[in-house]
């Protein structure tokens, strides 16, 4: 066992689909992504036993299939999230949730219910609930099982813009907790932003990366999820809130303003920054209205097939991505170990680009 | 009784019980055969299929001999059971048993199309929240397909209440034992002045079929209603 939490390895073949995936994941959060097709909800279904594919998959250090040995899903104690819930419509929310509770009902039950706010849904029917409501009672209910991983499969894809901000921070809340890993597959790259603590990327049925958040979604030869979606993530202190509405973080000596974040200062937070907010300026900018500016040096370059390019600079805050066009490449002569400096507006990161640890 | 002479009412009787002890033997296997058409995949499930419709194609008269070729008393099964205890050949469970499977057929073809009706992704996800086999049958797939089922049931009920061929065949046409209603209107319709008699029960078949239809239609609006509540 090399601590990881959840490791897998299977073989699949369905007419022309291989499936062919193999990865460890440590705890936390880890993201399947890739296209619709690619095998990510084949991968997770193995996982539950739902598919019965050839393989390996361990959780937590403990075998449910391989070398011959095969648990049926209902002895495996997986939490599966559905993305279109499937509540039992024929029986109460409360029956719902305490549906998969072994012995009875868990401690810990209030507080999940609590935490989900369906205290007083428990006598409706699932046919009387909203989207939100539906998915805040998938959820708990897979988490009322004491499950051993919450296998997510797009659990927020049928869900409106405003119902997804309701149910992300639960995602978020368990992995910050801790104690279950969770498999989420999505093809959202906000989602996997925010959510990720490793990333799984997946193409034709194979992973083609496996790695932290940080280190895929900052790599420009990778950039699973597109280059528009490409970015890195910044880790930093809140030092202060200031007076004008800005928040002041220190990340690695250098000041970022940000719009107001949540949290006290003292706190450690992980912000996105999107490469293509990021400006590469050759001598320090003067007079100029962006707020945040890091002194850099290119590590590498990739040039797109398109007019695009992606390069990737070391700063005193970390690894950041600039999405610029090959033109200013080659006007600013930019080639790795050149000097530069990152320019980032304030108001560019968004607010849900911004979380805690 | 007024309306009926003690023979009609007599094959009345017997009718309701035939029907009656016809459906509710039946019903487990015809739950589990249609269970097992709907969602298993086994080597021999196209020869299980075919076997329960062969009933609704062979002539009835068929199916009759056979059952007296298999249970008639000089056959080893049928001198089996009747060491046990419960003979068949001429007796109203041979009745029973004729018309139980006449109506396994429609009775399995309702079930087992209420049962494919039945998402099977909250068979899957029930038994990824640690239900067995049994419990997922029991406490999702059997309570969402329960208007089907009872349908039938009831569908099944009615069949054997009806059944003509294979019973007269099987078990002949004593009254009092093995003379159902449709025995009964045959029989007196043989006999000159049988004409008033045969109307009756007529009437009555008519009346326990419609009662039947508007009871499993109420059955299946209520389960509707609860299940959307």
């Amino acid at each position: 066992m090399s601590g990881a939490a959840i490791e897998v390895a299977l073989r699949l073949r369905r007419g022309d689909f291989l499936l062919d995936a193999a990865f460890a994941a440590p705890p936390g959060l880890t993201v399947l992504f890739g296209r619709s097709g690619s095998g990510k909800t084949s991968v997770v279904q193995a996982v539950a036993g739902l598919l019965r594919a050839e393989g390996r998959v361990a959780v937590g250090g403990e075998d449910w299939q391989g070398g011959g040995a095969w648990r049926p899903p209902h002895r495996r104690g997986v939490g599966y999230v559905f993305q279109d819930a499937r509540l039992f419509p024929h029986m109460s929310v409360r029956r719902n949730l305490f549906y998969g509770a072994r012995d009875g009902r868990p401690g810990g039950a209030g507080r999940v219910i609590e935490m989900l706010g369906i205290g007083h849904l428990m006598d409706r029917r699932p046919a009387g609930l909203s989207g939100g409501e539906r998915s805040r009672v998938a959820l708990g209910r897979a988490l009322l099982s004491s499950p051993r991983v919450i296998l997510a499969d797009e659990p927020l894809a049928a869900l409106d813009e405003a119902r997804k901000a309701e149910i992300l921070p639960f995602f978020e809340r368990i992995r910050d907790e801790g104690e279950v890993p969770i498999l989420y597959v999505s093809h959202n790259p906000a989602e996997v932003a925010r959510l990720a603590t490793t990333i799984v990327a997946m193409e034709d049925g194979r992973v083609t990366r496996v790695g932290p958040a940080e280190e895929v979604l900052a790599d420009p030869a990778v950039t699973p999820l597109g280059v528009r979606a490409a970015g890195a993530f910044v880790t930093a202190r809140l030092a202060a809130h200031e007076a004008d509405g800005l928040s002041r973080l220190e990340a690695g000596g250098c000041p970022l303003w940000l719009p107001r974040v949540a949290g006290d200062p003292g706190a450690m937070l992980r912000v996105r920054i999107d490469a293509q907010d990021v400006m590469i300026a050759l001598t320090r900018p003067e007079g100029i209205s962006a707020l945040n500016v890091l002194p850099a040096a290119v590590e590498s370059v990739r040039a797109g097939d398109g007019p695009g390019a992606l390069v990737r600079l070391a700063t005193p805050a970390g690894p950041i991505l600039a999405r610029i066009t090959r033109r200013s490449l080659d006007a600013l002569g930019l080639a790795p170990g050149r000097e530069v400096f990152a320019v980032l507006k304030a108001v560019s990161v968004a607010r849900e680009a911004v979380s805690g640890f | 009784m007024t309306f009926l002479g003690p023979e009609e009412w007599a094959a009345v009787a017997l009718s309701l019980r035939v029907a009656a002890v016809a459906t509710l033997a039946s019903l487990p296997l015809g739950l589990l055969v249609a269970h097992a058409l709907a969602r298993w995949r086994f080597p021999g499930r196209a020869a299980l299929n075919a076997l329960v419709h062969l009933p609704l194609i062979l002539p009835p008269v068929v199916t009759g001999y056979l059952l007296l070729l298999a249970f008639g008393p000089r056959a080893p099964l049928g001198a089996g059971l009747e060491a046990l205890g419960l003979p068949l050949a001429f007796r109203w469970t041979g009745a029973a048993l004729a018309s139980a499977i006449m109506a396994f057929p429609l009775m399995v073809r309702a079930m087992r199309l209420s049962i494919e009706a039945v998402d099977p992704g909250l068979e899957a996800a029930a038994a990824t929240l640690g239900a067995s086999r049994a419990r997922v049958f029991l406490t999702v797939t059997l309570p969402l397909a329960l208007p089907g089922v009872l349908a039938g049931a009831v569908l099944a009920f009615a069949k054997a209440m009806g059944e003509f061929g294979a019973t007269i065949t099987f078990v002949s046409n004593i009254p009092g034992e093995t003379r159902t209603i449709p025995s009964a209107i045959w029989a007196f319709l043989q006999s000159p002045g049988g004409d008033g008699a045969a109307l009756r029960l007529v009437a009555v078949s008519i009346g326990v079929a419609v009662a039947a239809l508007a009871l499993s239609e109420w059955l299946a609006q209520r389960l509707a209603r609860r299940g959307s509540a």
